[in-house]
């Protein structure tokens, strides 16, 4: 029952698509040889990572590493989060399937930009001298951009993730939308989600909570509770929630785990920028 | 774990376990009342032909010759590939959507219907012998069809059906709707004829049997190859034979060699005289020459009568392809020794090479609209029945036109590479999830018992669902 897409979109992107994988992918260059080996490299990699499902559901430790190229990303992308925070190897796959996929391009093709997008979450090849702007978006359901990014190969930031609970996945807070932007695309993963789930009020009655399993009886959340609805929050807070999400945000910051991160919350936004990377629209 | 109602999808690997109300990882099936749909957005079909795309002709569209009998596709058709079902129930189409084309009110209803009565009718264009007619035709050990007739330059192949989706084995059925999926969405599945070949069939794409791709339709049966070439024969050569397992031709006694003035060559050929110059089974079906199993011609040939041959005589042995040809000339004691083919003979081969169509598999999609399908388009089914009868209604499949088998029912057959991408889906039960669409005059549609209180224009349809719009590089053909 498979539908594994390989496709050239109108305007000569990429498109993969297997299983809960959707990948966007430009390469500027030897583009060519470059979504060829896109292609390849992407055709084994659903199953190599549904092979290791149980593991990668599983908090991370450092004595039980996956086997996978995926599974390894993902898992040394949230290594260093595990100690003090619950985290699975799950929260950083779809920035690893991109790292993996641009890895392969990169690795083949002679290029002077590249990126591939999985859903959202986004790694970049940048040459010396190149540079490549990405839109934000604050409501995954309601896309519109509030700002932009300029990934600029002087820079070391090479991914971009954003995560909230209005998006695919679960999350414990009640963020709309934490783009992230780190060295690496699973890196970015693994924060955004962390730092989505650090914008909090708890215990707030205007939000709805849901233990993650009675939605999905495999999420690797288990009994966590996970937001469904949020209703009228009122500035302070807004305020609060946003501010928790911050600490989090410096905090990793701080120990260079990432480069910048923006938070939205019901039509607020924070930065937290080192390098003030981020630019409204 | 899961509970009662949860559905386990397989449509990938990470099998993931949808409650109810819910979608899987991807967001592109979910779990509806125990049943497991595809959740894609609404396709629609935008005519671009002012951008210089190229979409699916529709009749009428484009400023083609329809008469304007039955209503013509609007501006922007939206296509039931996504729009959800409402089987099996008498709930209205998911989608009944109004709009003005060419100042006529008109209705489409969109919903993509549960086939349990589907199948594929596969053409592959071959000489080779497939396999006897009525013998299975299996995927993974499981009976998915059958072999059926012998056509021109083809071999016809009926897959799915009732019997085999509902009515055999569980992993009869299972195997079998797997493989009408992959047909229907233009993906390879690899069949084995019982007592006969292996095929890897793909519509729309040169078939693959016993490992070999077929590259060519034959120019015609042996007898018509005679007839075609025998001017370009005349007098280079003094007998060819066209090995064909329908019907093998003999130039010197076919009616087109006498004509030219050819003399008799006293040639003998295996197998049943039809008429002068044709021989019907003059070796068993099989994968070597013309569709026979002979891999070396002279098997056909019995001997020469030493009253009319003579040493020396010529003769060419071609296939209805052109793929396989051998050059003879007779010895003393009247044997044929191969030889090499003179340049002056080289043409007349490559030509029948030349005037071969490509060998292509091609895949047409068959299935009846039944009751409830019919419900949810008007409270009145039969009046549904008789509107598409008396061709007041148009049906489509994903926006492709169908063809619609005369007598009872709605019964349709769409080729299915005119379809978007991905235009079909599946439910456990086992059956198919495809698109179908119904278009008439509002008028008509009120006349029928419609839904006319769920009809929505168009413009509301296109605002606020999701879709995905179909473009050139999006559909297959």
């Amino acid at each position: 029952m498979r539908e594994k897409l390989v496709r050239r979109l109108a305007d000569g992107r990429l498109l993969l698509q297997d299983g809960p994988i959707d990948l966007i992918i430009e390469a500027v260059g030897e583009s060519a040889r470059a979504y060829g080996a896109a292609a390849q490299r992407f055709d084994t990699i659903l199953d190599a990572l549904c092979s290791e499902l149980p593991l990668l559901r599983t908090p991370a430790r450092e004595d039980s590493a996956p086997q996978g190229a995926v599974a390894r990303r993902m898992w040394n992308a949230v290594l260093p989060f595990s100690r003090d925070r619950f985290i699975t190897p799950m929260a950083a796959v779809a920035g690893s399937v991109a790292e993996e996929v641009l890895a392969a391009m990169t690795e083949t093709a002679a290029l002077r930009r590249a990126y591939v997008n999985d859903g959202g979450d986004i790694a970049v090849f940048l040459a010396p001298g190149e540079c490549l702007r990405i839109g934000l978006v604050d409501r995954p359901d309601r896309p519109s951009l509030f700002g932009s990014v300029e990934l600029r190969a002087d820079q070391p930031a090479r991914g971009i993730a954003t995560s909230g609970w209005r998006g695919r996945s679960f999350s414990l807070g009640i963020a709309d939308a934490v783009t992230v932007l780190a060295d690496c695309a699973s890196g970015a993963d693994a924060a955004a989600t962390l730092i989505a789930n650090a914008v909090d009020i708890p215990g707030h009655p205007a939000i709805t909570r849901r233990p993650a399993i009675d939605l999905d009886p495999q999420s690797d959340l288990q009994d966590r509770l996970v937001t469904v609805a949020v209703d009228g929050l009122d500035a302070v807070e807004i305020n609060t929630a946003l501010a928790a999400g911050c600490r989090v945000a410096e905090d990793f910051l701080g120990r260079g785990l990432i480069r910048a991160a923006a938070l939205h919350l019901a039509g607020e936004t924070r930065t937290v920028d080192g390098a003030a990377l981020l630019r409204a629209a | 774990m899961p509970d009662g109602d949860t559905v386990r999808c397989d449509a990938c690997p990470v099998t993931c376990f949808i409650k109810p109300g819910m979608a899987g990882a991807c967001d592109r099936y979910a779990n509806d009342g125990g049943i497991l749909v595809r959740v894609d957005p609404l396709v629609v079909l935008e005519h671009t032909v002012e951008a210089g795309e190229k979409v699916v002709p529709f009749l009428g569209a484009g400023g083609a010759e329809w008469n304007g009998e039955i209503v013509k596709s609007p501006a922007a058709f939206v296509t039931a590939i996504g729009a959800g079902t409402t089987y099996p129930d008498y709930k209205p189409a998911p989608f009944i959507v109004s709009s003005k084309v060419e100042g006529v009110d008109t209705v489409t209803v969109v919903t993509e219907g549960i086939f349990s009565y589907c199948g594929c009718k596969v053409k592959v264009d071959t000489d080779r012998h497939l396999g006897p007619e009525r013998n299975f035709v299996r995927v993974d050990g499981e009976p998915i069809g059958h072999v059926t007739t012998g056509e021109y330059g083809s071999q016809m192949l009926s897959l799915g059906g009732v019997n085999h989706l509902t009515h055999g084995g569980k992993k009869e059925g299972r195997v079998t709707c797997d493989a009408l999926l992959h047909l229907c969405n233009g993906e390879a599945v690899e069949i084995a004829v019982d007592d006969g070949a292996t095929a890897v069939i793909q519509a729309g794409k040169p078939p693959v049997i016993n490992g070999k791709i077929e590259e060519r339709m034959r120019v015609g049966c042996g007898s018509a190859t005679i007839g075609m070439f025998a001017k370009q024969w005349y007098g280079k050569v003094d007998e060819v034979v066209v090995v064909d397992d329908h019907i093998t031709g003999v130039l010197s006694e076919h009616q087109a060699g006498k004509v030219l003035g050819a003399g008799e060559t006293g040639i003998r050929i295996r197998g049943r005289k039809s008429t002068p110059g044709r021989y019907f089974h003059v070796a068993e079906p099989g994968s070597g020459w013309g569709g026979t199993n002979v891999t070396d011609p002279l098997e056909i040939v019995t001997g020469f009568d030493a009253k009319h041959a003579w040493p020396g005589l010529r003769m060419l042995m071609v296939s209805t392809t052109g793929e396989q040809h051998a050059y003879y000339e007779l010895d003393e004691a009247l044997k044929p020794v191969e030889k090499d083919l003179p340049e002056n003979l080289k043409e007349s081969v490559e030509r029948i090479a030349e005037n071969c169509e490509p060998a292509l598999a091609t895949v047409l999609f068959m299935a009846g609209a039944g009751g409830s399908l019919r419900a949810g388009v008007t409270e009145n089914p039969v009046r549904l029945t008789r509107s598409v009868r008396e061709a007041i209604t148009r049906v489509t499949a994903g926006g492709a036109p169908v063809y619609v088998w005369p007598g009872g029912g709605i019964t349709f057959m769409v080729d299915v590479t005119l379809l978007p991408e991905r235009a079909f889906g599946y439910v456990p039960t086992p059956a198919l999830v495809a698109p179908i669409e119904f278009t008439l005059k509002r008028e008509d549609y009120a006349a029928l018992g419609g839904h006319m209180n769920h009809v929505r224009p168009v413009e509301d349809v296109l605002k606020d669902v999701s879709l995905r719009q179909v473009r050139a590089a999006e559909r297959r053909r």
